[in-house]
């Protein structure tokens, strides 16, 4: 149950306890933040198994792992390792252009990003059991983050002002099974939980992606690349718990030290887009 | 007319409130000293232990909330919500403290990793026929004191326990549409 919560990347066994002392619901286990590996470019695929046992061993918490696109023997990896979570995601270089992993046949649950409606009930066709905005990772600009989350918010909306006999061909629309697309409609929400990710760095990013209907955060480079990591991490899941309270916003943000530098999703020098990856 | 809060730090807030919409009762979130003043009864939902006992410490909620659960507010925790209720704990992260108030020991994350999650249809004394429990990440209760009823039990562990106004359950009550543990609650503990 990691609703209202923030999960958060993680490097190190060090690190997690400074995660989890900041009152993280789980942590992320990668072998780089997102910044390094654009910084650092490379193919990035799934983290040595010992690290991923090292930062099991270290907290209480539930810990996730990240898997490439489509590629389920990591998938199988990292169930064997009892990693709680698997992350199917497009920060690592994908292994398949073209199929997502089967997540129906393996009994640990999966997180995979979207960045539309059609993309996340695509993904939940394929066994994800939670849906994470893709936002643009390691980047520290909120601004992709927001488009996603927004995006999906608004077409879920649209979908419940249609007549019934619309939904057919909003279903070929979405690219997503007609089944799926009614019960969207019908509940105006997801059938699983819808967290953010992609660019949060500071408490107020963590708050506006909150109000605008966010269950939970991913937090990534924007912890341990800045100034001041544990009271950076504890600020931010504050800010989580009270997204709608500015009082409490304006007090967590006070003395945080250097955020991350950033880069802007627009900058030249920014030549992947992760978010591009998945369909 | 009872109005029940539903401790609002983290977790499956919105699934309780809407178990006590169903039921007809008020229920409301709660984050701050105040709104815990003004409820009568009290769900602790399920979520992470950890990361509500240190909201709870920060914001100032913890000694209000023991001080409530230990004058006879009834309360229900599910889950992350036993273990908040427990007296004592088992395989807490270090240094974590608990509500307390009910008179017990729990073991924390004791069924094991999320791939160890499990469901499964039990009996609960005081319901006919069985609920279904969903068990995720789930405690179960060590060893209980004198005061204490086991109302559900798995592979021999309790995982559904009473003591007057206080009532916990290791599964998620509020994750499927039947309301009748909650009902329970409200009808022995209330």
């Amino acid at each position: 149950m990691l609703k209202g919560g923030v999960i958060m990347d993680v490097v190190t066994p060090e690190q997690a306890k400074i995660a989890e002392d900041a009152g993280a619901v789980a942590v992320m286990a990668l072998e780089r933040v997102p910044a390094d590996i654009r910084a650092q470019g490379g193919v990035s695929r799934m983290s040595d198994p010992d690290m991923i046992d090292g930062i099991i061993e270290a907290v209480s918490i539930p810990v996730m792992a990240k898997a490439r696109i489509g590629h389920f023997a990591e998938a199988q990896v990292l169930q064997s390792l009892g990693v709680d979570y698997i992350d199917e995601s497009e920060v690592l270089t994908p292994a398949d252009y073209e199929n997502h992993i089967d997540k129906w046949a393996y009994t640990v649950p999966f997180v995979c990003g979207a960045t539309n409606l059609g993309e996340a009930l695509r993904r939940i066709t394929e066994g994800a059991a939670m849906i994470r905005s893709k936002g643009e990772a390691g980047t520290g600009d909120v601004s992709n983050a927001v488009t996603h989350m927004r995006t999906i918010r608004k077409e879920i909306r649209r979908l419940g002002a249609l007549a019934e006999d619309e939904l057919y061909v909003a279903a070929k629309e979405l690219q997503a099974p007609y089944e799926l697309v009614v019960e969207v409609a019908k509940n105006g929400k997801l059938p699983v939980v819808l967290f953010t990710a992609g660019g949060i760095a500071t408490p107020a990013d963590a708050a506006m992606m909150m109000q605008l209907g966010a269950e939970g955060v991913f937090v990534g480079s924007g912890i341990f690349k800045s100034g001041n990591p544990a009271q950076r991490a504890e600020a931010i899941v504050k800010a989580t718990t009270f997204h709608d309270d500015p009082d409490v916003i304006a007090k967590v943000s006070r003395g945080l030290g250097e955020a991350m530098v950033g880069i802007n999703v627009d900058e030249p020098a920014r030549s992947i887009q992760f978010a591009e990856r998945g369909w | 007319m009872t109005t029940v809060g539903v401790l609002a730090l983290q977790g499956d807030v919105r699934e309780h409130l809407a178990a006590l919409d169903r039921l007809g009762v008020k229920g409301t979130s709660v984050r701050r000293r105040e709104e815990l003043d003004a409820c009568d009864a009290l769900v602790l939902p399920g979520g992470e232990s950890t990361a509500m006992w240190r909201l709870a410490r920060t914001f100032d909620l913890l000694d209000p909330l023991r001080d409530r659960v230990g004058t006879g507010m009834p309360t229900l925790g599910t889950c992350a919500g036993m273990v908040l209720l427990a007296d004592r704990l088992l395989d807490g992260a270090d240094g974590q403290e608990t509500i307390g108030g009910l008179d017990m020991t729990v073991r924390r994350n004791a069924f094991g990793r999320q791939t160890e999650s499990f469901e499964t249809d039990l009996e609960v004394t005081g319901l006919d026929g069985t609920v279904h429990g969903v068990f995720i990440r789930a405690p179960w209760v060590e060893e209980v004191g004198p005061g204490v009823e086991v109302l559900a039990s798995v592979a021999g562990h309790p995982v559904g326990v009473r003591q007057d106004q206080l009532m916990a359950t290791s599964f998620h009550p509020e994750v499927n549409a039947d309301d009748r543990l909650h009902r329970l609650f409200l009808d022995t503990c209330c």
